[in-house]
């Protein structure tokens, strides 16, 4: 009896301990969320600023750049998977990866080979584990991005697609790089505290919206350096911000996972807890009426053979 | 001067400065330039490394070392993208 009070005194002690290791997870989560959504709101003016410029620039010059065309040929598509470094975040990871999962059987089913890049430490052991070649890897930031880590993403994925214009069926092309003629994204996108939603954009070629503009005509823009060299300068930037943005977004997603991941964790330790406290205790009670009876058994039979001497 | 520039100097991180100035001073990839209140709609290339001086309505000036950055005029005012902008050291008030 007293060893299964030790027993259940050991275990409530474990549980005990795995609830403050939780719960302290869950209050840094949550405060990283808040941190994750304030450097959203901080990047966005920026944003602003660029689609605002770009529009300007489009409406003004003759689009034609190579990050704005969409080649008549897509043989190899890259996709940009954005996971976390660690885990105990739900199923944030898996969720990012069977999203890119499905896009990469949909690129594959269009007869395009798919080539993977991949953020996070948690994707890049997905893919090695089942010895699938990942083209470029990056990892360490995926909870607070700076934009240079976006920028090296970017510079990568922009130098793939440009070396991507000049292949042909099986073979690099001039420059002997493989590139790629179409870049994806995936990322886990931030709803709202109890909602991240793994989504896919395409990123490269961008997509330009034609719209009519109901405010009179555009004024002419003076450009200098000329409207091309503007363009090609300020295209990858764009790029950037937007993978960027995507970072950031995830990064949002993943505290926000991790934080309901780590409260129903330290909700199931309380109850834990509670159900071991309840045996001990009943276990403890057996233990004292247990001796008891045998005190007053052993007494009462003292007393019959007492009596009968 | 009666007339003033909306200035707005962000970068990708975060909106680094934003309010009136009588004139902003920028070097482009073409050259130095200054933007006036009522300058024409411009977009340019900002030279690297660049600095970009705003000289508020009371006399100063405020200075940012700048990376990366686009300057855009247009009617609503002046805004300069950068990738980093930081206070230039010797910030002077001349």
């Amino acid at each position: 009896m007293a060893a299964q009070v030790r027993v259940l005194r050991q275990r409530i002690r474990s549980a005990k301990g795995m609830k403050k290791i939780t719960k302290a997870m869950e209050l840094v989560a949550t405060s990283r969320i808040a941190k994750a959504q304030a450097r959203v709101e901080a990047s966005l003016p920026y944003a602003q600023a660029v689609t605002g410029v770009l529009t300007a620039l489009a409406s003004n010059a003759s689009v034609d750049h190579p990050l704005l065309t969409p080649r008549e040929r897509v043989r190899r598509a890259g996709v940009l998977l954005v996971t976390s470094d660690r885990g105990l975040a739900g199923g944030y990871s898996s969720n990012a990866i069977r999203t890119a999962e499905s896009l990469i059987a949909r690129l594959q089913a269009d007869g395009k080979e798919p080539v993977l890049y991949v953020i996070g430490r948690k994707g890049v052991s997905f893919y090695r584990f089942r010895n699938r070649p990942i083209e470029a890897s990056w990892t360490g930031f995926s909870e607070q991005p700076s934009f240079a880590d976006a920028r090296e993403v970017g510079e990568t994925l922009i130098k793939a697609f440009t070396a991507g214009a000049d292949d042909t069926d099986g073979d690099p092309g001039p420059d002997g790089v493989r590139g790629v003629d179409e870049l994806h994204i995936v990322y886990t996108e931030f709803k709202s505290l109890m909602t991240q939603n793994p989504v896919t954009r395409i990123i490269g070629p961008l997509q330009i919206e034609e719209r009519p503009r109901s405010e009179g005509v555009l004024p002419a823009y003076e450009f200098e350096p000329d409207a091309e060299a503007l363009l090609d300068a300020l295209l990858p930037k764009y790029i950037n911000t937007r993978i960027y943005a995507a970072l950031l977004e995830s990064a949002a997603s993943e505290s926000a996972a991790r934080r309901r991941a780590m409260k129903s964790a330290t909700d199931n330790a309380e109850e834990m807890i509670d159900k071991y406290t309840r045996e001990m205790n009943s276990a403890r009670q057996a233990g004292i009426t247990q001796e008891i009876s045998e005190i007053v058994g052993g007494a009462n039979a003292l007393a019959a053979s007492g009596s009968e001497v | 001067m009666a007339e003033q520039l909306n200035v707005q100097l962000v970068a990708v991180e975060e909106k680094v400065w934003s309010g009136t100035a009588e004139m902003v001073m920028a070097r482009t990839t073409e050259g130095e330039l200054g933007v006036l209140p009522g300058h024409a709609p411009l977009l340019g290339q900002l030279a690297e490394p660049g600095q970009v001086r705003i000289k508020l309505p009371g006399g100063e000036q405020l200075s940012y070392d700048v990376a990366g950055g686009f300057l855009s005029v247009s009617e609503q005012g002046v805004t300069v993208l950068a990738e980093t902008a930081t206070p230039a050291a010797a910030a002077s008030g001349n």
